[in-house]
């Protein structure tokens, strides 16, 4: 299948610093991918390349098979590009509709930008629904809770349909039962024409939800595969264990690796 | 909320208090008495027409602009151009322009004010288009927050330098002056003080519609989202540079018709008008009145000029002290400004009356906003 989103050798440097080393990631349409590594291994710095925030230094970041290294962040998201962040950023002194009018008006004529807000709009009004927001459809969305933040960002993104969505990170701080209702999302969005790459520690959350994952660590692409395949993989284990490399053409992992990712995993997912 | 329909503003309110405020207005030269009184009421008026376009720009757009005097100069010295040309017969040279210069027939620059309506646009869109350049050139950039401010700041400074050193042409420091006839009504003439308020009250009218409308608008939901957070704007598929250029427009447009109006109520147009110093003092109107209301913008421009009147009519050395001690209490006390205090009193009474009648019915009376970065 076609690639929806390649990234061609992308390498960052700030100041001297290498976060992202010559990365390469193709990513089909309709998957749903998630890419994990230790703290610093470069994956916000990865979707800030691919949303525009950060320009790569050398490297290609194709969208559609056409390159949108030139195109600023606005205009990317215009061709399909969605993301959220990882602390959920809203119009506080918006009400919740307000906000998600905003995002769904996106493609309005300047025009018709200077009208009132008549009603609530059909798309406005399903994405209320599917992210369980109703009820509080006008309160100023600077007094949700934070899961309700998160669930607002998921809905804003979705009501601008966008065909690739980049999530950083979005059952940080969700309750279990929050996580389960996020992780039955991503399975219903991903496919057709949608695709998804979602950032994610959570190690019990990445098993039960996730089909490939991507291992990046220090800038590059270090493994990828099913997450038992990932967990499996020697350089995976040294990488989250922070073992030395010299141990790695040792090859063979030693029985207590297992258990001892899973733990270091898990609790970057707690802390993280 | 509304009860008109679930999920928008209701705007019902807004537009009664509109007319209400549109009847006291047209009310108000009955109640002033002396013409001298009516001149000077329209004269705030035309501050409250720059104020509320600042307010647009600064209190749901974040941008903190210092040199409204640009705007407001310019309109007004379109419509002192006119006004000069209409003081002497058809083709011929402004007085002041006989004396200074050696000009034999009208220069290229003052050809288009002899017309009203040329003036009257000039006034405003010129204002207009050299906010959407400055915007565009600023906002592409990134510059915002006090850089933002000192460049505005700075275009009002060189405005004035330039009025000052084109001597010629603008009759320098002195300004354009001597409009005994305005519009082809004698200045002296009895009811042309209450003619020129009515004017004015007219043209805050239609100011104060516009912006209503303009905030009310997604845009302007646009603006107060790009205000508090531009980046979070910019990945919703909008390009946060041109929601600011558009509402930096809108701000010099206002104040552009603003000092239209203010020229012949004014009946002098000077550099020292439209230089820095009274650039601050419109962002202090808003800011005692309270940004981010447009009311709260009018009722500055009027409350803190009246006060100024009254106080340096008896007392002309306090004023400065005064007028420094009433924006720091502002600040320090009401950030809000006064509309922002008299909203929160006015929900605490509210929510004490509710609870008094036993209603489980909270007062849902919304928070003050928060203020945009360059708090």
């Amino acid at each position: 299948m076609k690639p929806v989103l390649e990234v061609c050798g992308v390498s960052v440097d700030f100041d001297g610093f290498r976060a992202l080393d010559g990365v390469d990631l193709s990513v089909a349409r309709g998957e749903l991918r998630f890419l994990i590594g230790p703290n610093g291994a470069g994956k916000t710095t990865l979707v800030d390349c691919v949303t525009g925030l950060t320009r790569p230094t050398a490297g290609e970041v194709r969208f559609e098979g056409r390159s949108i290294d030139r195109l600023s962040e606005h205009q990317r998201v215009r061709t399909g590009i969605g993301r959220s962040f990882q602390t959920p950023t809203v119009f506080d002194s918006l009400t919740v509709v307000e906000n998600l009018d905003l995002a769904e008006s996106f493609r309005r004529s300047p025009l018709t930008m200077f009208l009132r807000r008549r009603r609530v709009t059909d798309g406005v009004a399903t994405t209320l629904e599917r992210v369980g927001l109703s009820a509080v459809a006008d309160r100023p969305a600077g007094a949700l809770s934070h899961g309700q933040k998160q669930w607002l960002e998921i809905g804003m993104l979705l009501v601008q349909g966008p065909k690739l969505l980049l999530l950083d990170e979005p059952v940080a701080g969700m309750s279990p039962q929050e996580r389960l209702d996020t992780g039955a999302l991503l399975h219903e969005l991903a496919g057709g024409d949608q695709t998804l790459v979602v950032i994610e520690h959570d190690m019990a959350f990445l098993r039960r939800f996730a089909r490939k994952v991507t291992v990046l660590h220090e800038g590059k692409v270090v493994s990828e595969g099913t997450v038992d395949e990932v967990q499996a993989d020697p350089i995976v284990r040294e990488v989250y264990l922070g073992r030395s490399r010299d141990a790695r053409s040792g090859a063979v992992p030693s029985p207590v690796a297992e258990p001892v990712l899973e733990a270091v995993t898990g609790s970057i997912g707690e802390t993280g | 909320m509304s009860i008109l329909v679930p999920g928008t503003d209701n705007p019902w309110k807004a537009r009664i208090a509109f007319l209400a405020f549109a009847g006291g207005l047209l009310a108000l030269p009955g109640l002033l008495g002396s013409p001298g009184d009516v001149r000077q009421w329209a004269e705030w008026l035309c501050y409250a027409m720059v104020a509320v376009g600042l307010d647009v720009a600064w209190g749901y757009g974040g941008m903190l602009a210092l040199g409204q005097g640009l705007f407001f100069g310019l309109g007004a010295y379109a419509m002192g151009m006119h006004l000069s040309l209409e003081q002497v017969p058809d083709g011929s040279l402004p007085s002041f322009m006989s004396l200074y210069s050696d000009y034999t027939e009208l220069p290229a620059l003052w050809r288009p004010f002899q017309s009203f309506w040329a003036s009257a646009a000039v006034a405003v869109l010129l204002p207009m288009v050299i906010a959407g350049l400055l915007g565009l050139l600023v906002f592409k950039r990134r510059i915002r927050g006090p850089f933002f401010a000192i460049l505005t700041q700075a275009t009002a400074v060189i405005f004035a330098l330039v009025l000052i050193g084109n001597l010629k042409l603008t009759a320098g420091f002195n300004g354009l002056t001597g409009f005994t006839t305005i519009f082809g009504r004698n200045k002296y003439a009895p009811g042309t003080n209450r003619w020129l308020f009515q004017i004015a009250a007219v043209g805050l009218l239609v100011v104060l519609a516009v912006a209503m409308k303009v905030v009310r608008s997604r845009y302007g939901k646009l603006l107060v989202a790009t205000r508090d957070s531009e980046d979070r704007v910019r990945f919703l598929g909008y390009d946060p540079a041109l929601v600011k250029t558009v509402g930096f427009m809108i701000a010099a447009g206002m104040a552009g018709l603003a000092g239209a109006v203010a020229a012949p109520v004014f009946g002098i147009v000077s550099p020292g008008q439209f230089d820095y110093l009274p650039s601050i003092l419109m962002v202090c109107w808003v800011a005692v009145g309270g940004r981010g209301t447009l009311w709260g913008a009018v009722l500055g421009a009027l409350v803190v000029n009246w006060i100024r009147v009254t106080v340096s009519s008896s007392r002309p050395d306090d004023w400065l002290y005064l007028q420094g001690l009433l924006f720091v209490v502002v600040l320090a006390f009401m950030p809000g400004g006064v509309a922002g205090a008299l909203r929160s009193w006015w929900a605490w009474l509210a929510s004490a009356v509710a609870g008094r009648l036993g209603t489980r019915r909270t007062a849902m009376a919304p928070a003050v906003e928060p203020l945009g970065e360059t708090a």
